[in-house]
């Protein structure tokens, strides 16, 4: 499932977006330097067989409904880590611009969600150790499924995640997961076998084919071990930053996701903190006729908050809806002339 | 939504890339630009936010207007897209149901004005990445990025991907196609036939990869793809530039739509 922007906060959607620049940027990096020029037609055409092998579809045993492959696991086990995160970043970055599929700013988690986990934290956690240089069919299955199940509920975990910290929906942490991963343990199982289906075909048919690829992607293209672990640790480090950060400038997503997480927070208690925090920016911007809906209802600050926020009056909302309706109609009024005008022009 | 209309809906927004208008010829790196800030500016409004995000629908419009693009077009491709924000967002007014205003004597909980924001929010920025695509052609996005500093592997990846995505749904096509001849009801949609379809997708594909790398080799290819336009930052660029922050800036900062509202 593709991370949408209108969930996202600009400080969630940054940071994945920084991180998987990062990430990106490394990539191309790694690969320029030691490429054969025959992987760059290579990489791109297979971004393109991403998005044809998208459009068949397949009936999914026993439920009747329909789905598709996803493709990040595939491409990391024929391409290798680095070219296949630049091959999903592209795939990726064309759903978003053609069928709007996520959105540009979510664009960045949609990477790193559907990348990142599959090339460098499966692919050479799970997949690499564990096939070995092995060419044995059942091997080859049991490993896809677990590496596609390990990278899709990933996947599905990091866009709970951001959806949460990014504080625009009112989904709880226990029931968003409860949501996201089994469905996605499905897709998983279902990507899985068809991963190691391709692979094993592929390897039965041509067999030659998958190692002049392996050839040409360079040697020192791998990951090691120790590596992932530093590139962890960094990681770690920067993310920490940048929550410390978030929490400074957006604290109730943060507070009540935290809170959510670690079960303290009963919802008295996290409205509680919602209204102690909002109030200290509403000393801030209160020179800004705000205006917000932020419900203070049933809560014993309303009296101290009230007058700070008017939106709540509905004389206020009134004519904030009124306005709102005015502005619309200018704007269709634009349009329309705009249109018109061009019309006799033409 | 069935193969052939994405296919065909790919084509089309490629077709209304190449339009000339005024839209379509401000250098792309301007409309990349303009479009992120306005992207942030949408997703940057607190979460009961709406009456505030209303005037931003003038950018969206004046783009599809003057760029001359289907609004109906545009709208069919945002509404494919819209499960996912839907689908989490409806659980707002399920789960927040605190009574947030009172207006013209119906209550209105603070679940629906935060469902609402998404849903407004959704359309603002799912139309401006529509419409960046629409009035600018992929290429041009291509190598505006490149200009912005991406690194030169991705974009050329973004450009061969592009290049060769209609000839391989093409060929997907053809494949379907013939599977469906071939069966009836549900039989040969399952998992072992899908997998050998893949398979020979991907066996085509790569022949197809190792006949055009040949094909470049034997007309220079080095390992970059150049462009022999070169465009410049014109006047009209950095109007378009100014004039959208400005936009951007008074209507993020100021309530003007509460103001007209109250006026009225």
């Amino acid at each position: 499932m593709h991370m949408a922007d209108a969930l996202l906060s600009p400080a969630v959607g940054t940071t994945l977006w920084v991180g998987t620049v990062a990430v990106g940027g490394y990539a191309s990096k790694k690969l320029k330097e030691r490429i054969d020029d025959r992987m760059i037609p290579l990489m791109g055409v297979l971004g393109a067989f991403i998005f044809a092998a998208q459009m068949i579809n397949i009936t999914i045993p026993g439920t009747g409904s329909s789905g598709h492959l996803g493709g990040g696991m595939i491409l990391a086990i024929i391409l290798g880590p680095h070219a296949a995160f630049l091959v999903m970043a592209s795939v990726l970055t064309v759903q978003a611009l053609f069928f709007a599929d996520g959105g540009l700013l979510a664009l960045g988690c949609n990477i790193w969600n559907l990348g990142f986990y599959p090339c460098f934290l499966v692919y050479p956690l799970i997949y690499k150790p564990l096939i070995g240089d092995s060419h044995n069919s059942g091997r080859i299955i049991a490993v896809s499924l677990l590496s596609a199940i390990a990278a899709l509920q990933l996947g599905a975990f990091s866009v709970v995640m951001e959806t949460l910290l990014s504080g625009k929906s009112e989904l709880p942490f226990g029931a968003f997961v409860l949501l996201m991963q089994p469905i996605h343990l499905a897709i998983g199982v279902i990507e899985g076998f068809v991963t190691a289906g391709v692979i094993n075909y592929v390897l039965s048919a041509r067999p030659e084919l998958l190692e002049s690829i392996a050839a040409s992607r360079s040697h020192g293209a791998e990951i090691s071990l120790r590596k992932v672990m530093i590139t962890f640790v960094v990681l770690a480090v920067i993310t920490g930053g940048a929550l410390s950060w978030f929490a400074s400038t957006h604290p109730d997503g943060l507070e009540w996701s935290i809170e959510k997480v670690t079960g303290k927070g009963e919802l008295q208690e996290a409205e509680h903190g919602i209204a102690r925090v909002l109030k200290g920016i509403q000393k801030k911007t209160a020179f800004l006729p705000g205006y917000n809906f932020k419900p203070e209802g049933n809560d014993p600050k309303k009296a101290e908050t009230a007058p700070a926020r008017p939106g709540i009056e509905v004389g206020t909302s009134v004519s904030g809806i009124v306005g709102a309706v005015i502005v619309l109609g200018m704007i269709v009024l634009i349009g329309v002339g705009i249109r018109s005008f061009r019309g006799r022009d033409a | 939504m069935t193969f052939d209309t994405l296919y065909f809906d790919i084509g089309r927004m490629d077709r209304l890339s190449y339009r000339e208008t005024f839209v379509h010829r401000l250098d792309p790196r301007a409309k990349v630009i303009a479009t992120i800030l306005f992207l942030f500016t949408v997703i940057s409004f607190p979460k009961y936010e709406i009456v505030a995000l209303a005037p931003f629908f003038l950018y969206p419009v004046l783009l599809l207007t003057v760029g001359e693009i289907p609004v109906r077009f545009i709208i069919k491709k945002m509404i494919v897209v819209s499960p996912f924000a839907v689908f989490i967002g409806i659980f707002n007014p399920i789960l927040d149901t605190r009574t947030a205003a009172v207006i013209f004597g119906v209550s209105l909980s603070a679940g629906w004005i935060s469902f609402l924001s998404i849903l407004l929010k959704f359309a603002l920025t799912i139309s401006a990445a529509l419409l960046l695509i629409a009035t600018t052609s992929f290429p041009g996005v291509c190598h505006a990025l490149r200009r912005l500093g991406f690194p030169a592997l991705f974009v050329s990846q973004l450009l061969f991907l592009y290049r060769y995505l209609f000839v391989l749904m093409e060929e997907a096509m053809r494949i379907v196609r013939a599977r469906e001849m071939r069966s009836f009801g549900s039989r040969g949609t399952g998992m072992k036939v899908f997998v050998r379809l893949i398979g020979i997708l991907f066996l085509r594909t790569m022949d197809r990869a190792e006949r055009i790398y040949y094909a470049m080799l034997s007309r220079g290819f080095h390992g970059d793809i150049p462009s022999l336009k070169r465009s410049r930052i014109a006047f009209r660029d950095l109007a378009f530039m100014a004039i959208t922050i400005a936009f951007l800036a008074v209507f993020r900062f100021l309530p003007i739509t509460e103001g007209i509202g109250r006026v009225a």
